[in-house]
């Protein structure tokens, strides 16, 4: 018997990537194309659907040839995508009927603050587990619906269809116009508003509430489960999983139980925490999200906190004060000093997100004296994702009561490793690196195996999961307090910066 | 003795020249000033820029002397930006072989574990990213002694510490030892050590052909090595293809 594989396909921001996967979850071929950003104004940005579409039809066979793979070895395809992009398209031509609305996009502002002060306003985070804010699906689509001619009477006639980069992709593998599959899976409808968390069905209320047609709405599936058989691209080949990005990367990072969690350092970071079968509510500023359904399965949900600026503080640091040339050379400098000598760096470049959320509040550098060097800034740059991350944890373990036992991580900035150790010190947990990075990738494909029985079962996944690393807490407790308390007093400098009249950001 | 070699010459003379000018140069005057085709003196310039000794100003597309002149007598590679580097490589070189793999470079006369891959087996490891290992007596260090005349004298000048009975602590069996890594492009270490247990090593190089560091693998004899006592082919190949492909990345792009 010839051996088989699974194919990922991760639909991303910047780039639409295909990773081949064997049997032991080994990365066997990549291939990856970067499509083009479109920032028609200040604060939009677009992406155009078709231009995705034709790449990932150029990085499928050349992942395939790269492996020397024919198509009948391919057992299953599972795809992950950016999460919350909106996309609507003409059901008969196939053709988006718009530019695709990106995630960071922040047109709908306006749209944002007028449904916030709309009667039944209070209810929706209940029903959804998600705060009003720009960057969710079911605003992005009012957005359209009221700015693009007809559209909304086409959509009550049910000739556009509204989806986010999964619905698209697959309706399009599927065969688009001639018979091609309209819908979308539990992670990525989470994070529309449009569904009832509980329900994971469309909600009537939240439908009223966003003016959103039902019949454009693609139907709601499992994570993991054979949607349909692929007619392009790899005609033949079973669709078997789709997952929201950082969802994946908690399934590819095999967190399947109550209290796992793992946290992708990028240019921001996502943490996610499985919370089990129950939606957890926060009062901590947190988002209740779906982490994943298996078949019939119950959903397993997540609480998930996102730091905006981690990755993109070291950046700053080398782009902008020009300290360092390269990012990894931030961990060279910070170690020419033994510790942060009292300075605090909190980069509250565009307001504090979780578990804060304070939008007038700005970035400050804290502590500074004459004996300050520029090792002291790097360490501090660096400890502020060590403290951000610990506040995103507390609030987790107050909304969820679970205790975080150990955090798992990926992501570009896991090469860090004074960084890493100062998560585990100040997390007073283990922080473990796993030896496959391609944590999002790998989260599809296993989903799309499960669906297909290429894997037997999640212990089968888990047994394929090691670590590659692990660092352990070092702190003694009481700097550990001591150096919380300062970030604490570090933080609340930042807050009451802007005010109001004086924001330049606000149109 | 040996010509001249011109394009070096003429690269020399270029480096002579920006140095001495008050402000950055053009292309044209460049290749005015030493009268060559401007052709030629665009093609040494690019090189020049991509070692990092020229840099070129954004905006008016004039050149300079690079950052990187200033800095020849350090090391040039940042070990930071080394495990960074070769992460992608290092991570599945442990899940095919099965072993745990290190990546190190010399720091004062001792090899610097800059990275470390536990075993993929889940028994409980412990990382030992900074510690400090003897050259002479692993495969690492046997690699990159083969590489530095400087460090591998100094090693040798002073009968190194034997650690078991098959540490390599005469200069002659060492030299020996680092001329045939040279010639084979890939070291190893049978219970030099520690008894019962082996390494295998391969050089990274980085711009030019400079070995940067060593990337390679360690564990018990039984499993590394074959019935012969030799190194496995297998083990051999899969050490050498990761440093080839750390190689290729930190040679392709400026660093």
């Amino acid at each position: 018997m010839t051996e088989r594989f699974v194919v990922a396909i991760d639909q991303g921001t910047t780039s639409t990537r295909c990773i081949v996967f064997d049997r032991r979850g080994n990365l066997v071929s990549v291939a990856q194309r970067e499509h083009r950003q479109h920032f028609p104004r200040p604060g939009w940005v677009e992406h155009d659907a078709m231009e995705i579409w034709r790449n990932v039809g150029k990085v499928v066979p050349r992942a395939l040839n790269q492996a020397g793979l024919s198509i009948d070895q391919i057992a299953a395809i599972g795809i992950a995508n950016q999460r919350e992009t909106t996309v609507v398209w003409d059901r008969r031509t196939g053709v988006p009927v718009a530019p695709a609305l990106i995630w960071q996009d922040t047109r709908t502002d306006l749209v944002v603050e007028a449904l916030s002060r709309a009667s039944g306003a209070e209810h929706i985070q209940e029903l959804c587990g998600l705060p009003l804010t720009t960057y969710f699906s079911g605003p992005k689509l009012r957005w359209l619906l009221d700015h693009i001619p007809g559209l909304a009477e086409r959509a009550e006639r049910g000739e556009v269809l509204f989806g986010t980069m999964d619905s698209w992709l697959i309706w399009n593998l599927t065969g688009g116009p001639d018979g091609g599959l309209h819908l979308t899976d539990v992670t990525n409808a989470s994070r529309t508003m449009l569904m009832d968390l509980r329900t994971l069905d469309w909600h009537p209320r939240l439908l009223s509430f966003f003016g959103v047609p039902a019949a454009m709405l693609p139907q709601i599936r499992s994570s993991s489960e054979v949607y349909g058989t692929a007619t392009a691209v790899l005609p033949g080949v079973r669709i078997a999983a789709a997952l929201g990005d950082q969802q994946a990367a908690l399934f590819g990072q095999t967190c399947f139980d109550p209290g796992d969690a793992k946290c992708t350092y990028g240019t921001g970071s996502f943490l996610l925490l499985n919370t089990g079968t129950e939606p957890v509510p926060s009062r901590h500023g947190l988002l209740t999200t779906v982490g994943y359904r298996i078949g019939d399965k119950p959903a397993l949900y997540a609480l998930e906190g996102s730091i905006a600026i981690t990755g993109s503080l070291v950046q700053w640091f080398r782009d902008r004060l020009e300290l360092i040339s390269t990012a990894p050379e931030i961990e060279t400098l910070a170690r020419t000093v033994d510790d942060n000598g009292g300075c605090y760096i909190v980069p509250a470049f565009s307001g504090l997100f979780a578990p804060h959320w304070r939008s007038e509040a700005r970035g400050t550098i804290v502590g500074l004296t004459s004996y300050i060097t520029k090792g002291h800034l790097a360490r501090a740059v660096l400890e502020a994702t060590g403290w951000q991350t610990r506040e995103v944890v507390d609030a987790m373990n107050a909304d969820s009561g679970l205790e975080l036992t150990a955090l798992r991580v990926d992501g570009g900035m896991t090469a860090n490793n004074l960084l890493m150790q100062f998560v585990a010190d100040v997390l007073a947990v283990p922080v473990v690196r796993p030896m496959a990075a391609e944590t999002v990738s790998l989260g599809a494909a296993y989903a799309a195996g499960l669906a297909v029985e290429y894997w037997p079962d999640l212990e089968g996944l888990r047994s394929n999961w090691h670590p590659a690393a692990r660092w352990v807490p070092e702190m003694d407790a009481a700097v550990r307090t001591r150096e919380r308390e300062n970030w604490r007093r570090a933080v609340e400098r930042t807050f009451d910066w802007i005010r109001p009249e004086e924001d330049p950001a606000r149109r | 003795m040996p010509g001249q070699v011109q394009s070096i010459a003429r690269a020399a003379a270029i480096l002579r020249l920006l140095a001495s000018s008050s402000g950055r140069l053009g292309i044209g005057e460049i290749a005015r000033s030493l009268n060559l085709p401007k052709g030629t003196a665009h093609g040494i310039i690019r090189t020049l820029q991509d070692v990092g000794f020229v840099e070129q100003d954004k905006t008016s597309g004039k050149y300079q002397l690079g950052a990187t002149l200033l800095h020849l007598g350090t090391s040039y590679l940042d070990v930071n930006e080394l495990r960074s580097r070769s992460i992608n490589w290092a991570d599945p070189l442990a899940a095919r072989s099965g072993e745990a793999v290190r990546i190190g470079t010399l720091l004062d006369g001792k090899v610097l574990v800059v990275h470390h891959v536990f075993r993929p087996d889940d028994i409980l490891q412990t990382l030992d990213v900074g510690s400090l290992l003897p050259p002479h007596a692993t495969a690492l260090g046997k690699v990159l002694l083969a590489y530095d005349v400087g460090a591998a004298n100094a090693v040798t000048q002073r009968e190194p510490e034997p650690y078991t009975r098959r540490t390599l602590v005469k200069a002659r069996a060492l030299t020996r030892a680092l001329s045939e890594i040279r010639d084979n492009g890939w070291g190893a270490e049978i219970g030099e050590m520690t008894p019962g247990e082996a390494g295998i090593a391969a050089p990274i190089r980085g711009y030019g052909g400079l070995v940067v560091g060593a990337i390679g693998l360690s564990g018990p004899v039984d499993r590394t090595c074959d019935g012969s006592g030799n190194p496995r082919p297998a083990l051999v190949t899969y050490v050498r293809d990761a440093a080839r492909a750390v190689s290729r990345d930190l040679g392709a792009t400026r660093w």
